[in-house]
């Protein structure tokens, strides 16, 4: 009966007043949406190829910011820290949480209280968070130089003053952050995985380790997909934790794309040129995104 | 027993790693400056100086920036709520040409780094005089694919049946969304709530990038020119991020179950 009358519904007349009322409660929504979101993102592939002068004007320069681009070998820093940034907080991020996800998935005494301490760092703000670490890693007497000293480090790192370290300790600051985030997640996933399979495991002779293999990590594959992809795009875009941070320094040695995108575009104006480099941005989360589902699609059939 | 005694260790140095930096926090900002600072760590103030709590706020811009803070959160909240699941109810339950199609775009976007349209989006912000004011970032984040998202997702799980029940009895969509969805879902709305409120007390950029005058700061904007400011008073700094942190871990700690639920429905089913 359901079926007919919805079928009803979406012919004639019934359709026309379908239209109408299913406009209206989209709108007030779609218009934000749409002014917000949608027209920026179209314009964004205009302003890339205009040049903009002192008065906010722009006119048309053709590739002109895109030849700017391949010679500017800060945008080369930017965009080599920023895949440095990625190549180790995604396999990290992935698993620890995994790692914490399975531990609480078990029936252990406190496993709720830690579920709810391990969300802290993520619903905390990027600026006391940033501003805590910053201290803990102070060179000469922060406790995590102590600790390392302690145990026999005779000359610990700078981490945020030192060239070399200042990315590991921003990656580690990321990661530290966002796992409880991922882990539950994982945790989500975890529980759509049937008992019964890793009883079967059991029956049949596997260990801990093949059963892990043979049975979870095939379970959680729409899961582990889905934060992959999360972490990427998070990856790629990371900017406010460097930002208050590291501030992209000591010398550019933490400066990431979306920030050399807002220096451009916000300290120096020079929206065309900021607009040439958003579109990288956009291109290489477009990307990975595209050949991620490419992947999975395959993996499914 | 061996592994259980291990699985304890491990959940037990992990629970130390989370939440030893927030301890440091909450102890130094109770500590004279000096003693921020020392060989080996203070772990517990020999005399807690409680006085940075009274301090700072007459040496910040506390109160105006919790003011907007606050205000802002409420707002947005209370348009992502009411949009989005408005929104939501016509991507669920109401058939139409080009839904999904539209819907997919909603999605799409959330794909889409914020990052990577900031500059047009300003530019265009800036030519609507919305700059430097609430507005922008009440018009920012009120309208985002986010709420649309997680409401739609509740309301799939609401039987059809019901629905069509309801409009063989006569009563309009809007009644439908307001009378029966609207109650069902307090669970969802509370998700999105939390959600959404978290978000907007944490946000960062959004003010940086739109909030230039110092009476419109928000706590976020405000603790930063507080730090660079007195960048050496370790522990007024500090006592200054509890403040920007207690009211948000105080929210999460009485909606945790719902906030939970939001995360994982909103993140499984991308």
């Amino acid at each position: 009966m359901t079926t007919t009358l919805a079928a009803g519904r979406r012919r004639g007349r019934p359709a026309l007043r379908n239209i109408a009322v299913g406009w209206s409660f989209l709108l007030p929504n779609f218009a934000g949406f749409a002014i917000l979101t949608l027209i920026p993102v179209v314009l964004l592939f205009y302003y890339a190829f205009t040049e903009w002068n002192v008065f906010g004007g722009s006119t048309w320069s053709g590739l002109a910011n895109f030849r700017q681009m391949w010679d500017d070998t800060s945008f080369w820093t930017a965009l080599r820290n920023t895949f440095y940034y990625t190549a180790f907080h995604i396999p990290l991020t992935l698993t620890v949480s995994l790692g914490l996800a399975l531990l609480l998935n078990r029936k252990l005494r406190g496993v709720a209280f830690f579920r709810t301490v391990a969300f802290f760092p993520y619903i905390t703000s990027i600026v006391a968070i940033a501003q805590i670490w910053n201290m803990l890693f102070s060179p000469s007497y922060g406790p995590v130089n102590q600790l390392l000293r302690a145990i026999g480090v005779a000359n610990p790192p700078g981490w945020t003053t030192s060239a070399d370290w200042s990315m590991p300790a921003v990656i580690v600051v990321g990661t530290w952050r966002e796992m409880g985030y991922y882990m539950l997640l994982f945790l989500a996933g975890l529980q759509t995985i049937p008992a019964q399979l890793h009883e079967a495991a059991k029956v049949d002779g596997a260990n801990a380790w093949q059963r892990f293999r043979a049975v979870t990590l095939p379970g959680l594959r729409p899961t582990t997909f889905f934060i992959t992809v999360m972490l990427t795009i998070g990856s790629f875009k990371v900017f406010d934790l460097i930002l208050v941070m590291t501030d992209g320094g000591p010398g550019q040695s933490t400066l990431v794309l979306s920030q050399y995108i807002y220096q451009k575009g916000f300290e120096e104006n020079q929206f065309g040129y900021a607009s040439a480099l958003s579109i990288v941005l956009f291109a290489i989360c477009f990307l990975v995104t595209i050949v991620q589902f490419l992947v999975n699609k395959s993996r499914d059939s | 027993m061996v592994r259980r005694i291990l699985g304890y260790l491990v959940l037990g140095i992990a629970a130390v790693a989370v939440l030893l930096p927030f301890y440091w926090m909450v102890v130094s900002s109770l500590k004279t400056n000096n003693d921020v600072f020392t060989v080996p760590v203070q772990w517990l103030p020999a005399d807690p100086v409680w006085s940075n709590y009274a301090d700072i706020w007459s040496k910040s811009g506390m109160t105006t920036w919790l003011g907007n803070t606050v205000l802002l959160s409420a707002v947005v909240t209370l348009l992502q709520v009411f949009t989005g699941s408005f929104a939501a109810y016509g991507f669920a339950k109401v058939h139409f040409p080009g839904r999904d199609v539209l819907f997919l775009a909603y999605i799409g976007t959330l794909a889409v780094p914020w990052q990577s349209y900031m500059i047009p989006q300003f530019i265009m912000m800036s030519k609507l005089q919305l700059t430097d004011s609430l507005w922008s970032i009440i018009a920012l984040q009120a309208f985002g694919p986010l709420g649309v998202f997680l409401m739609k997702q509740f309301y799939e799980s609401v039987p059809d049946e019901l629905v069509d029940a309801a409009r063989i009895d006569g009563m309009s969509e809007y009644g439908i969304y307001r009378r029966i969805m609207l109650p069902l879902s307090v669970p969802a709305l509370a998700s999105l709530t939390l959600i959404t409120l978290v978000a907007t007390w944490n946000d960062y950029l959004g003010p940086l990038l739109y909030l230039r005058s110092p009476d419109l700061w928000t706590i976020q904007l405000g603790l930063k020119s507080f730090i660079n400011q007195y960048n050496a008073e370790y522990a007024l700094i500090m006592t200054g991020s509890v403040l920007s942190v207690l009211p948000i871990v105080v929210i999460f700690l009485a909606g945790q179950r719902y906030f939970v639920e939001g995360i994982a429905t909103t993140g499984l089913k991308g």
